[in-house]
């Protein structure tokens, strides 16, 4: 193939500047793994505690929706692997869908390729290098994966088939993102699009085992479940993997060969000759940059919820169908069947739009490196009002994704099940984590105050939410940690009664957090 | 009030490295005031240090009679600042950022927008993505200038323009200056300087090395003259205070410091002149002596 001259020299390049992100996420993934491997031992001591878990809770809908087909759940590998699913999934796409971006359409935004490509690097040298690398990092996480479920108790073979399927995950979503960033001309919206693509494979695999049928073979996900590890342990849908992988490559570079450097496909139109209504003030200016972003997180979860909730039905029929299972959760505390769902998707949704919060919040901070932070505050705008006109729009916009996440739950929830009364109960009950949000905005704030290189410890806290909020009660934790977690200390709606307490006292230490950072801007130097 | 700069003695360190050690600069109101140094000299950290974005270690700062750190928004409402590497934001129009750039200051004149769009030949309706680097230069300058502002702030304005829009900028700082605005251009286009400037500060390594007219540092240096005389003019290198003596083919040349300029040439007379060509020192030249000698602590300190 003629272009790729220089791939090695780029992809070496690439491997230096995540020497440190690379393993970060190789060792996050495969300790989660291992970690709740190896705390499941003790959640289940004995045979008659898993068939009790593997006749209840298991196979409920709310389990298949989030984590897959249930096989082998009458044994410890096969809860073991169920519960972890959803972690390796979401570990492996986001990592390569982040590495692609960063070292394909990032660069180019930055000027960089520009640069590169004057010396002797072909026109797909930097597309090849960042796939190369996104699907090596893909194909070393699913070893570290196999290697920690090996180290809980999962057969050999099984945990390596599992760990094929999770890499051959992430070579997908690597060719997948790089088609996307010959598309958009900014690394975020490549970014977004190809995180999109993400949640849309996982709610079409979601609903095509709930429903039993074969809208799971249009998600790349449901191409690795396929696989049916410790079940028919299936290796073919690696190949399945391998060549969408290499169909959505070519389809790459075939895009990347007809545009030019630094352009998208998609022509630029031109601006507004005068600034509008908005380009008068700091907080017009943060609409006018986050509408984009507030707009493409409230379809995505919106969409999200709409999907889950239309599932609903399928839910109540199983609860019907199964008076005894319903009546032996409502007397071991585990509420309706309905309400376990419900709760399950409005932490999720919580979860989301924090990550669209700290993905907002960390826009501030952006502001700064690139220097137009300075131009703003030379003008009369103080430090204070360009903060706070920041952090409104992203409360704002919080507020937004999280009401219209829980509306898009309620109205599905309702057209499936015909209580129309969840049209108005579900938002209301998904605001309950409306502080916890809140409260990692908080942190970006003291970071950005105080320390503001460390610009990824408020995604860390993120992660450790999800989790925590995911596999908390799993990895055998006292059940103070679990609520060190903003999102643990709220109650679990619809399931658990509504308690004050939580979200208040994270509210008022989100506030704390918010007004400390504010003083540290106040005294630090503008770099 | 006569002074709207007024620094003294200001010391920034970042970590290990000392960017400003005791700078001293002082700037009278109406004046041009260029502030010369070569790249990591501390031109951009004392600018910054005006506008209050960062906190000196040491020393004394007063800007329009203020705290720049305290008033900085206040302060800012009365000044205009161009960056010398123009970060703008990718999706908005030039037209869009210089309107929330001016709004965000108290408003700008649109009959100036309007002028300064055209003469600085700009599209105001193109996303800044797309600007080259000058390009981006000219909205800051035009978001500056249509500003009714007592003080621009210039950090090295016109780094990415071609030479036409430097000469449209000088006619600029020309108007605004007889507008009575102050002006502090920092540079190191020493032309652009010469052309512009009623007083210059030299720095060098966060230190000010020279301060004062331009007449005044043209004492401190040498004019080159270049001669075709009668006589054979060896007998000149005996003449206090001339340097770089070269003879070839009847003509000679050689530098002479400015306090022994009517000595020599009155030796110069002597000899029977039959052409002469003298050049005042340039900038250039001052700036070469002052960053190619050695110079002598004792020169720091403003004049």
């Amino acid at each position: 193939m003629r272009g790729v001259e220089g791939t090695v020299g780029l992809a070496r390049l690439a491997l230096r500047r995540d020497r440190v992100r690379l393993p970060l996420w190789l060792v996050g993934v495969a300790g989660v793994t291992y970690g709740s491997g190896a705390a499941m031992g003790t959640t289940f001591p004995t045979q008659s505690a898993i068939d009790a878990y593997a006749a209840s809770v298991a196979s409920s809908p709310a389990v298949v929706a989030m984590s897959g087909p249930p096989i082998a759940l009458d044994t410890l590998p096969g809860i073991v692997l169920n519960k972890i699913e959803l972690v390796t999934v979401v570990g492996v796409c986001v990592m390569a869908a982040l590495t692609v971006v960063r070292h394909s359409r990032a660069e180019e935004e930055a000027g960089r390729t520009e640069l590169l490509r004057s010396g002797e690097v072909g026109r797909h040298a930097g597309g090849l290098a960042a796939l190369l690398v996104a699907g090596g990092a893909s194909v070393l996480l699913g070893l570290v994966v196999a290697l920690g479920l090996v180290g809980a108790a999962v057969p050999g073979r099984s945990a390596l088939l599992y760990g094929a399927g999770t890499a051959g995950l992430g070579v997908v979503v690597a060719a997948a993102t790089l088609c996307l960033a010959q598309l958009f001309v900014h690394a975020r919206a490549a970014t977004g699009a190809a995180l999109a693509l993400v949640g849309v494979a996982y709610v079409l695999r979601a609903a095509g085992d709930v429903r039993g049928d074969a809208l799971v073979w249009l998600s790349p996900v449901g191409w690795s479940q396929a696989t049916h590890v410790l079940g028919a342990e299936r290796w073919w849908p690696l190949l399945v993997c391998l060549g969408a992988a290499i169909a959505l490559a070519w389809l790459a570079f075939r895009l990347s060969g007809v545009r030019d450097v630094g352009a998208g496909l998609v022509a630029p139109r031109p601006g507004a000759p005068v600034g509008g209504r908005l380009m008068s003030s700091a907080f017009g200016l943060a609409v006018r940059q986050q509408r984009g972003a507030v707009v493409a997180w409230a379809v995505g979860v919106l969409a999200l919820a709409v999907a889950e909730g239309s599932l609903a039905d399928v839910v109540q029929s199983l609860a019907r169908d199964n008076p005894t299972l319903e009546k032996y959760l409502n007397a071991t505390g585990q509420g309706s069947l309905v309400d376990a769902y419900l709760s399950t998707i409005l932490l999720v949704l919580g979860l989301l739009t924090a990550a669209f919060a700290v993905s907002a919040t960390a826009r501030l901070r952006a502001e700064e490196t690139s220097d137009r932070l300075e131009a703003l505050l030379a003008t009369g705008l103080s430090r204070s009002r360009w903060l706070f006109s920041g952090l409104a729009v992203v409360g704002l916009g919080a507020v937004l994704v999280l009401l219209l996440g829980g509306l898009g739950l309620g109205l599905s929830y309702a057209v499936a099940t015909g209580d129309g009364g969840a049209v108005l109960r579900l938002p209301v009950e998904v605001l309950v984590y409306l502080p916890a949000v809140l409260a990692l905005v908080a942190l970006a704030v003291l970071v950005l105050g105080w320390r503001p290189s460390w610009g990824g410890v408020p995604w860390a806290a993120l992660g450790l939410c999800f989790v925590l909020g995911w596999l908390g009660s799993l990895l055998g934790l006292p059940s103070w940690v679990l609520e060190v977690s903003p999102f643990g200390a709220a109650p679990l709606l619809p399931l658990q009664p509504m308690q004050w307490t939580g979200p208040v006292l994270t509210a008022l230490v989100a506030v704390l957090l918010a007004g400390v950072g504010w003083l540290g801007l106040l005294r630090r130097d503008i770099r | 009030m006569t002074r709207v700069i007024e620094a003294r003695g200001l010391v920034k360190t970042f970590g290990r490295t000392v960017a400003l050690d005791g700078l001293d600069l002082h700037v009278a109101a109406g004046e041009v005031h260029g502030f010369l140094g070569p790249n990591g000299s501390g031109k951009s950290t004392t600018i910054r240090v005006l506008l209050g974005l960062l906190r000196p270690d040491a020393g004394q700062v007063r800007l329009l009679d203020g705290d720049p750190w305290r008033d900085a928004a206040t302060l800012h409402r009365r000044l205009a600042y161009v960056p010398g590497d123009v970060s703008l934001w990718p999706n908005l129009s030039g037209g869009e950022v210089i309107d929330l750039l001016g709004r965000l200051r108290g408003g700008l004149d649109q009959g100036r927008r309007t002028d300064l769009l055209e003469r600085f030949d700009l599209d105001p309706a193109k996303k800044c993505r797309s600007y080259s680097k000058g390009n981006r230069q000219k909205v800051a300058l035009v978001a500056a200038l249509a500003s009714d502002v007592e003080l621009l702030l210039l950090d090295e304005p016109t780094s990415g323009l071609d030479p036409l829009m430097e000469a449209v900028f000088e006619d600029c700082i020309r108007t605004a200056s007889g507008a009575g605005r102050t002006v502090l251009l920092s540079s190191h286009i020493l032309s652009e300087v010469e052309a512009l400037c009623d007083r210059v500060s030299i720095i060098r390594a966060g230190r000010t090395v020279q301060s004062g007219t331009l007449s005044e540092l043209r004492h401190l240096t040498r004019t080159r003259v270049v001669a075709e005389t009668a006589d054979p003019a060896d007998s000149l290198a005996g003449v206090a205070g001339v340097a770089n003596l070269r003879r070839h083919d009847g003509r000679v040349s050689f530098d002479v410091d400015t306090d022994h300029l009517d000595d020599a040439l009155r030796h110069l007379v002597g000899l029977g002149v039959r052409s002469l060509v003298s050049h005042p020192p340039t900038l250039e030249e001052l700036f070469l002596r002052q960053y190619g000698d050695v110079v002598p602590a004792s020169n720091g300190g403003p004049g």
